[in-house]
């Protein structure tokens, strides 16, 4: 999901930055707020964080052929909120766009919305509307994770087609060709990163299938 | 139940890796999905050039993949003393419930964990 240093006309790059600046701000106004009032959840922030380091840092093989990476940002979400992910999946993309040469600085707008703003948004509601829908913890940690990947993805495929629009077939023919590379690739390992979602999870917590699990990750139960 | 569980979704996340470099008819150059999409942009627009370079290349790929293995090692170090420190505090305040049924006093002890 990474779109290279440079690789986006100026006025897309600056689109993008303007679309992600309000979520990093009220992420960052979020993450105060929760440190704040929770102290003791400054811990399982971190370690949300260090998962979406992790897991961003993993490139794994596809059954396309090809490599990719997890996002790691649909934890987070699910026990803090999407707000918050904007301003640590920031910090993960910043790092590997000064030390990795991954991704870059005038993409990080984009590639920021892709993986810190729709990802966990996504996650979210895919959270809350299993949640209220009846699903399991388990279940519903497993599709938010997944599917917020797979969102990512996706949003980068939008993102260069829209930057790159076929000659011929427009828009939609290069979205077409750019979510072959980026999304196909992806659902394996969303699947794989919505298990180890769980698996984390339960082991952060210790207390795998009760019903307070997230409210004591997030510091609101004990 | 709660381990087994754990064991067979790692097994599965394993699985999901493992398959396409050992099943036969899968598998390809493994590049990755972010140099091939430059590659398609380079495809669609021959003529475009990037307008800005990154300020720093780690200078070789064995440097790279030093960096790649410090971001993920760091990661996995503070999510195993995260998962240490719980479990630490749970074994702690089991041996302070045992230790209170054994004084008989289980009823004023405050099981938080």
């Amino acid at each position: 999901m990474h779109i290279m240093e440079g690789f986006l006309p100026v006025s897309h790059a600056v689109g993008w930055f303007v679309a992600s600046a309000p979520f990093v701000v009220a992420g960052g106004l979020s993450l105060r707020k929760i440190i704040r009032e929770r102290p003791e959840a400054r811990l399982n922030l971190a370690a949300c964080g260090a998962f979406a380091f992790v897991l961003s840092a993993l490139k794994m093989p596809s059954v396309t052929g090809s490599c990719s990476h997890p996002t790691g940002v649909g934890l987070g979400a699910v026990i803090f909120g999407p707000a918050v992910m904007a301003v640590l999946g920031t910090i993960v993309l910043l790092f590997q766009a000064l030390l990795l040469a991954h991704g870059g600085l005038t993409t990080l707008g984009a590639n920021v919305f892709s993986m810190a703003v729709v990802g966990p948004w996504v996650s979210y509601g895919i959270w809350k509307g299993l949640r209220s829908s009846g699903a399991s913890i388990a279940v519903a940690v497993f599709a938010a994770a997944a599917v917020g990947d797979l969102a990512t993805y996706v949003t980068t495929a939008v993102q260069l087609s829209l930057a790159y629009p076929d000659a011929e077939s427009g828009i939609v023919g290069s979205f077409i060709k750019f979510a072959g590379i980026y999304a196909v690739t992806q659902v394996p390992l969303a699947i794989a990163e919505g298990l180890l979602t769980v698996v984390v999870m339960n082991a952060l917590s210790g207390r795998a299938g009760q019903p307070d699990e997230i409210a004591v990750l997030a510091g609101e139960a004990r | 139940m709660k381990n087994s569980r754990t064991t067979w979704l790692l097994l599965a996340t394993l699985a999901l890796v493992v398959a396409p470099l050992v099943i036969p008819g899968l598998g390809g150059s493994f590049k990755g999905s972010d140099d091939q999409g430059t590659d398609a942009i380079n495809e669609l627009r021959p003529d475009y050039k990037p307008w800005f370079e990154p300020l720093w290349k780690p200078p070789s790929d064995e440097i790279e993949s030093l960096l790649f293995s410090l971001q993920a090692g760091l990661g996995a170090g503070f999510i195993g003393f995260m998962i240490g420190r719980r479990s630490a505090a749970a074994k702690g305040s089991a041996k302070q419930v045992s230790g209170a049924v054994a004084n008989g006093a289980v009823g004023d002890v405050n099981v938080a964990h």
